[in-house]
């Protein structure tokens, strides 16, 4: 029960994160000219932080319930 | 190899393929072995949310908007995190109370209102129409401009086609076999189709290696990877603009923030969607691997899209190929056609998959939620007396099926080509986010009514039909053009694309703002200002409170009345068939122990509940409820009786909170009494032991002065040196005795708080170095070695000197008692440390076992065993000792291991202000 209610918590708070990273200001800082490894940087940055988040995602999901308690 | 009949060859074996699958999965699911009892099936089945649209319109939006086409697929990445806490309660929701279809939902919880089923089938419907055309629309366009091969010609300049060589009829025709075919096949309380989920599952795998496979060759075979693409399109003019402003290529922050918004309620709201995620789901435990498989399924079908669009326009003249045809158009101008045949099968495969579980939704809807309650409701029909209408269920549903793909073709044929894809879907998605403030709120607050919802859903909708259906038809021709331009009758407040002279804003989020604030404030507003009906209150509180009740008997509280076994049978079978509905009782009676047919089944509350429950998966829960009540005679329950059976079951659970918080408090409070009744044992132990040791200590010297004092009395004879002697003796014993007596009165002073303290200044080196003389004569009598190591100066400090005298004395009179004669060697250290002087006194005895080091500090306490060793002291000085150090808040410890120095060490803080006399 406890388990079950501090996992869902973890997911609102990556899907609280998530709304900040995908939206203004946080892109208007990606929003430039340049590129990464030849990537401009906006579409960089969208993509890997995109992975990163689903990546946090599946750590949550599949960490079995050694957590908070 | 691209001639026609090679394409339609393959086409229709890929459509066999389809066949067999489901047709596998289906035999499988009879057999009990089902293939969709599996976390990755269900994540691969939620991919249906990829349809044509994102197979061909995704990069035709990024080549206009560049990273504007991402929202939609970052939108249910942010979706699917809160799945955990929304859709596992939609999901229990659904199975306690049977439910089958979104619409079914919404009217379940609104009271099992069948206007409010109505509606939500009536707006989906309206709403997915489109959505289905599009992807018609796509494989017609697909299939058309793949014919034209080795040109790249648009559909557009093909020319009008024959009705029979009409590719989207055909292709609507084989899906309505296919949907019928597994959507329909048989009537199930439970609704699972097995064979379409695993089928929706493989083509979500095509689609996906498809893309893949295109992207991969346009982006490292035309070109050497995303670095080149990039780099060749900042070096052309037409594209630079597009690598980086956002603001002026996918429209304001804040398109992007609803186009967000949208696609996070889409992923939930729209019926496909809400059919594979709720209906289909078999286990909730699924969704786990979901919230993270599906994201990573949008992210890998999104890598190539900008590539590809770049790609698509680097390659082709301006203007000449429209770019919702890129992936299509790219290998098939590079004459690659195996690649370019894949491609046509994945876009096929991602219109199908959608095509297919929409319209079994819809059907779903259309039968249970708007057609059957009307049926029911027409006497002149007279169904109540038809034997079996099962047979009918499905009729209506594989109409429903047929109905919506023509009603697809008819928009595609009519409207379809006035817009681009993405426009087309986006209307959709709008359609189907009217319904998330009813779902959402109805799922976390109990307080919206039947009222309410429908004008939640009234107005959302019509302002939705105004601002983005009204201008698609006068888009279309259907309506006069000038009606967008200078608004109805020329009312320019009434533009329908700039309502109330809200401009600059593109169409999407124009009616998003517009039809969520008068959905939400409608719905908001009418429940707080209507009342909840009887049956409204209590579907409220068990959809809210889903977790909190356990089993689907949790409805049953609110039925009161008389109802005959037979009866109910009766009407079960008229609608499940007698196959399914014996199978039905038999479960039932098995968990109540009985036999059926043969024993009395007792037609209790929970029973016709169970069996309204059953009913409603089959054809909706407002339907559910009418028939049941045709057959059972019940009392109507008001909405205080209601309340009050809501009441007592909150209040059940929160005696049964107290109680459970009460129970373990009692059971802290036990622990802590039985930690209490073991020191107090200890403690009587402790005193029995301290009794019988001070008798000791004082009957040796009591019994040696009484033996002497005998023998002088009764000897008076003996010599004066003798006699002498056994007077020192004498004297020697009662001096013990009262040092001993002087002792036992200072320690118990000690512990009762009532020791005097004379403090003063002093001078802690003045202090061992007295107390060093004091005792060195005791050294010398044992040939043992007195060291110090003394700094120069220490801080002077307040403390009563003839107690610290005490302790050092303690210390020292004890190193000397346990040091070897002539061996021993004992060391007395001074420093300053952090704010205290710390004394160290070490000696090179014997040293003392951990065990003992535990327990030295206490009364009686001497190191070894008291048995066998000689008791070598009272055992109170460090237990002394120890009361005087931590009166002045220092510390006293030993370090020691067998065999090793042994120190004792004590620290006396220096910054002290002066302890009040007397204190304890």
């Amino acid at each position: 029960m406890d388990n079950l209610e501090i996992k869902g918590q973890r997911l609102v708070a990556l899907s609280m994160l998530g709304c900040l990273v995908f939206n203004y200001p946080i892109l208007e800082l990606f929003n430039r000219p340049g590129t990464i490894l030849g990537i401009p940087v906006l579409y960089a940055f969208i993509f890997v932080a995109w992975g990163l988040l689903i990546a946090l995602m599946a750590l949550v999901v599949e960490t079995k319930s050694r957590s908070g308690r | 190899m691209l001639q026609g009949w090679v394409i339609i060859v393959v086409s229709f074996a890929y459509l066999g393929l389809l066949f067999a699958i489901a047709y596998y999965a289906d035999q499988r699911a009879d057999a009990g072995r089902s293939v969709i009892a599996s976390p990755y099936v269900y994540s691969l089945s939620l991919g249906v949310y990829a349809t044509a649209w994102t197979f061909y319109g995704s990069v035709g939006r990024a080549a206009s908007d560049g990273v504007g086409f991402l929202p939609i697929y970052i939108g249910p990445t942010l979706m699917i995190a809160l799945w955990w806490v929304v859709m596992r309660k939609i999901i229990r929701i659904c199975k306690q109370n049977r439910i089958t279809s979104l619409a079914d939902f919404i009217a379940s919880r609104y009271g099992k209102s069948a206007l409010i089923g109505g509606l939500v089938t009536v707006i989906a419907v309206v709403g997915i129409v489109p959505y289905i055309s599009l992807q018609l629309k796509a494989v017609s366009n697909s299939f058309t401009i793949v014919l034209q091969y080795p040109e790249i010609v648009m559909p557009a300049k093909v020319g009008a086609v024959p009705f029979l060589h009409d590719t989207a009829l055909g292709v609507a025709l084989i899906l309505a076999a296919f949907a019928i075919a597994f959507g329909t096949r048989h009537l199930d309380a439970a609704e699972h189709h097995q064979g379409m989920v695993a089928a929706i599952a493989f083509e979500s795998l095509v689609k996906l290696l498809a893309f893949l496979a295109v992207g991969i060759f346009v982006t490292f075979g035309l070109y050497n990877g995303f670095g080149d693409v990039f780099a060749r399109a900042e070096a052309s003019s037409r594209l630079r603009t597009m690598l980086t402003p956002l603001d002026a290529v996918a429209g304001s922050y804040a398109s992007w923030a609803w186009l967000t918004i949208l696609s996070m309620l889409a992923i939930m709201f729209l019926p496909r969607q809400f059919q594979v995620a709720v209906i289909e789901n078999v286990d909730e435990d699924h969704l786990n691997k979901a919230i993270w498989l599906f994201p990573l399924y949008m992210l890998a079908i999104n890598i190539f899209v900008l590539p590809l669009a770049f790609g698509g326009l680097l390659h082709f003249p301006a203007g000449s190929v429209d770019a919702d045809t890129f992936v299509l158009t790219l290998p098939m101008a590079e004459r690659q056609e195996l690649l370019a045949l894949l491609v046509f099968i994945g876009g096929l495969s991602a219109a199908t998959g959608m095509v297919i579980v929409e319209t079994i939704a819809l059907s779903t809807m259309v039968c249970n939620d708007l057609v059957m309650p009307v049926l029911l409701r027409l006497r002149v029909l007279r169904l109540n007396q038809r034997r079996d209408l099962t047979g009918l269920l499905l009729g209506i549903r594989r109409g429903a099926i047929v109905l919506v793909l023509l009603l697809g073709y008819l928009y595609f044929r009519i409207a379809g080509e006035a817009y681009a894809l993405v426009s087309i879907g986006l209307i959709s998605f709008a359609a189907v986010a009217q319904f998330a403030p009813v779902v959402l709120g109805g799922i976390f607050w109990r307080g919206g009514t039947r009222r309410g919802a429908l004008a939640g859903l009234a107005a959302g909708f019509l302002v939705w039909f105004y601002t983005l259906m009204l201008p698609a038809f006068a888009r279309s021709d259907w309506l006069p053009i000038g009606f967008l331009e200078h608004g109805p009758f020329g009312l320019a407040l009434l533009n329908p694309q700039q309502l109330f002279g809200l401009a600059r804003l593109d169409h999407i989020t124009h009616a998003m703002i517009w039809s969520m604030i008068a959905n939400i404030g409608a719905y908001v507003g009418v429940s707080l200002s209507t009342a909840q009906s009887a049956e409204e209150h209590r579907q409220a509180s068990l959809f809210v409170d889903v977790f909190k009740r356990s089993g689907e008997a949790g409805g049953a509280r609110f039925w009161r009345g008389t109802a005959s076994a037979p009866e109910l049978f009766d009407l079960l079978a008229r609608f499940l068939g007698p196959a399914s509905a014996q199978a039905v009782f038999q479960d039932y009676a098995r968990g109540k122990g009985v036999q059926w047919p043969g024993d009395d089944l007792l037609a209790d509350a929970e029973f016709v509940h169970y069996v309204e429950t059953q009913l409603a998966g089959a054809i909706g829960a407002s339907s559910a409820r009418i028939m049941v009540a045709s057959v059972v005679k019940e009392e109507a329950l008001t909405i205080e009786e209601v309340r009050q059976i809501v009441d007592e079951a909150s209040q059940v659970v929160a005696y049964s909170h107290q109680l459970e918080q009460k129970s373990r408090e009692l059971e802290a409070a036990t622990t802590e009494l039985r930690a209490a009744n073991e020191r107090l044992q200890e403690l009587d132990r402790l005193k029995d032991d301290f009794v019988s040791t001070v008798s000791h200590e004082l009957r040796t010297p009591l019994t040696s002065i009484r033996s002497f004092s005998e023998i002088l009395r009764e000897d008076p004879e003996m010599d004066l040196t003798q006699r002498k002697k056994f007077l020192d003796i004498i004297t020697k014993e009662t001096e013990r005795l009262t040092r001993l007596i002087n002792t036992i009165l200072d320690l118990s002073k000690l512990e009762s708080g009532t020791t005097e303290w004379h403090e003063t200044s002093i001078d802690m080196k003045d202090v061992i170095e007295s107390t060093m003389t004091a005792t060195s004569q005791l050294f010398k009598e044992k040939n043992v070695r007195l060291e110090a190591k003394l700094p120069e100066r220490v801080p002077r400090l307040v403390a009563d000197f003839d107690r610290v005298t005490q302790v050092i004395f303690n210390l020292l009179s004890n190193a000397v008692k346990f040091c070897e004669a002539g061996k021993g060697r004992v060391e007395v250290a001074l420093a300053e440390d952090n704010g205290f002087l710390r004394v160290d006194v070490s000696d090179n005895g014997p040293g003392i076992s951990p065990k003992d080091q535990k327990v030295i500090f206490d009364k009686f306490r001497q190191a070894g065993d008291a048995l066998t060793d000689k008791p070598r002291g009272t055992g109170l000085g460090l237990h002394i000792s120890f009361h005087i150090v931590e009166h002045y808040g220092g510390r006293i410890w030993v370090t020691s291991r067998p065999g090793k120095r042994t120190t004792f060490s004590f620290t006396l803080p220096l910054a002290r202000e002066p302890a009040p006399v007397n204190a304890t």
